[in-house]
């Protein structure tokens, strides 16, 4: 692993995880474009992609001012391994049909909205100042995705199932978004972190009135799959780093 | 024997004057016929011409540039838009034209079958391929047609950014290193040619031309367009570092023109007829995607068939009351 792997200011780490999470998500969402199911979706589908892709340039930019020694924001994109990734599994998994890609945005906005929310007033002025533009941003992307749910929700009997199944399979996945660790606690009492077990209580309700909406039941209580936030990854991570730092890995140290 | 109606003199009087000719005016069917064919094509190029770069996207080289090439990608969606709206006010519908696109009956741009074989394509299709779309569009700003005219203008201003993006990509290579400079001499090796012909067939051999410049939808030729274009790029290949692949290029004292070498005519055939190097490629990735997509659009207007009758209930329900 390169030195990026300690990430010893806890302050860096994170910022980093949720730089992260916006970068890995604007990843999956960028691979829609020229594929969506049609040009106005191709285009609002870039649209979410390019604001969570600027999230996550501003939050690394902060991250590597943090980690200081010169390092730079496309560093920290280009030149973390997979164990030093630390966004949550639930953005790394692949778009699969239009329901997965809806299913998995519309945990994160709705999880996304209430964070930049909480994090609009962090004592890390920076940090503060991204969220709180990211918030307004995540109140648009709920709409849309919410919508887009209901549509195939609530739409023909092929996109019921799909969406019902969509929901089923990448539910596992969003308990991670909750869960506290060191960092976390410690990042709250420095009054610049979160508390997302708060968060989880208002999540289920937005969720829930938006899968009342499509006709969808959501699951019983499943065994949850997280470890994201300490590179504990599923497998598609790597399959889509190495893809996206191909380029600054093929020739290393070049500017673009 | 023929008469003039009124409204060919109307017609004809608003050519002669240069003012636009809008959807609700008369107006012949050969010149509707050839701004539907023109417009169509001119969209279904815009909706092509994502594919090669969103070829890129997933491994564009820096956050930053990542960011530029979406947001490119973005723009030529919204003027495919802009475009199939501007064909639909000539009384076709976009549903139609996105149909004789899959099925190939009608064309998009033969620069777009060719393939993005590495990064520096994007700075060569944002240079060269833009850079000749303003070239072309800068003239139809000048179109007869109104609303063909309007999207031109709209167009052109973001057109300008995506040829900038695309030269200051060329201009990173070329002041970068040896590997880089290569990359950026292999790519224009690769696109000079097809640039050139994207201003299609020699005015020879140009069936419509001639038409068309009577009726002032086009108001310049192939080959005056084509013309320009190399004097305008030349001189930015020239500060690039980059060697054009033509040897017979040269500046032309009397003429104040470069002159340049044979295109080669029987590639741009082939390309035109469907046998270029990624013409099956994309629309096949065109089809999949619309194929693929049709639940989405199935579920869509389900949904909104569901709520109206739902709306209509709760009416009658309160009618009833
Ligand atoms: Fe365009
Ligand atoms: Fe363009």
């Amino acid at each position: 692993m390169t030195g990026f792997a300690t990430m010893t200011d806890p302050a860096a780490a994170y910022v980093l995880r949720h730089g992260d999470d916006n970068l890995v998500l604007a990843q999956r969402l960028s691979e829609w474009v020229s594929l969506g199911p049609e040009l106005e979706e191709d285009i609002a589908l870039a649209n979410v992609a390019l604001d969570h892709l600027g999230v996550a340039t501003h939050l690394l930019g902060h991250a590597s001012q943090l980690v200081g020694g010169g390092t730079t924001d496309d560093d920290l994109a280009f030149q973390r391994t997979e164990r030093e990734f630390t966004n949550v599994v639930l953005v790394e998994q692949p778009n699969g049909d239009f329901a997965h890609t809806m299913a998995r945005q519309l945990f994160m906005d709705a999880y996304q909205r209430l964070l930049w929310e909480a994090l609009a007033v962090s004592e890390d002025a920076i940090l503060a100042g991204i969220a709180a533009k990211a918030h307004k941003e995540s109140l648009y992307h709920f709409r849309h995705t919410s919508g887009w749910v209901v549509r195939l929700g609530d739409g023909t009997d092929e996109s019921h199932t799909r969406m019902q199944a969509a929901v089923d399979n990448l539910w596992r996945y969003t308990g991670e978004l909750f869960e506290m660790d060191d960092l976390d606690r410690q990042m709250v009492e420095s009054g610049v972190g979160v508390d997302l077990g708060a968060l989880s209580g208002p999540w289920l309700h937005a969720i829930a009135a938006v899968a009342a909406d499509a006709m969808i039941a959501l699951p019983d209580e499943v065994t949850q799959r997280g470890g994201g936030r300490r590179g504990f990854h599923t497998e598609h991570l790597g399959h889509l780093l190495s893809e996206m730092q191909w380029m600054q890995r093929t020739y290393p140290g070049l500017e673009w | 024997m023929t008469q003039t109606t009124a409204g060919e003199t109307r017609f004809q009087t608003t050519i002669d004057a240069d003012d636009k000719v809008e959807p609700r005016d008369w107006m012949p069917e050969g010149y509707r016929h050839t701004l539907i064919r023109q417009i169509a094509q001119h969209a279904h190029s815009e909706v092509i011409g994502m594919q090669p770069e969103s070829n890129w996207i997933t491994r564009a080289p820096s956050l930053k540039r990542k960011a530029i090439l979406i947001a490119k990608i973005q723009d030529e969606a919204g003027h495919g838009l802009y475009l199939y709206s501007a064909a639909e006010t000539l009384g076709v519908s976009r549903e139609d034209l996105v149909d004789q696109l899959h099925t190939g009956r009608q064309k998009y741009s033969s620069i777009f079958n060719y393939p993005t074989l590495t990064w520096a394509d994007m700075g060569t299709i944002g240079w060269l391929v833009d850079g000749a779309a303003i070239v072309n569009q800068i003239m139809l700003q000048q179109t007869s047609y109104g609303p063909y005219s309007r999207a031109m203008v709209r167009n052109c201003k973001e057109e300008s950014f995506h040829q900038r993006q695309g030269y200051e990509i060329m201009l990173t290579l070329s002041r970068g290193s040896a590997e880089q400079r290569a990359l950026a001499q292999d790519a224009l090796d690769r696109w000079w040619w097809p640039s050139l012909m994207m201003f299609g067939p020699p005015d020879s051999e140009s069936t419509h031309t001639e038409q068309s410049m009577e009726w002032k939808i086009k108001r310049m030729t192939n080959d005056d367009l084509r013309q320009k274009f190399v004097d305008m790029t030349i001189p930015q290949a020239e500060y690039l570092g980059l060697t054009v692949p033509d040897p017979d290029l040269v500046w032309n004292v009397e003429r104040e023109h470069y002159d340049f070498g044979d295109i080669d005519w029987d590639e741009f055939w082939t390309v035109i007829k469907g046998h270029g190097p990624m013409n099956r490629e994309r629309i096949q990735h065109k089809v999949g995607a619309w194929e693929d997509g049709e639940w989405v659009r199935e579920a869509a207007i389900a949904h909104s068939e569901k709520a109206a009758a739902r709306a209509a209930d709760t009416i009658d329900a309160r009618g009833a009351a």
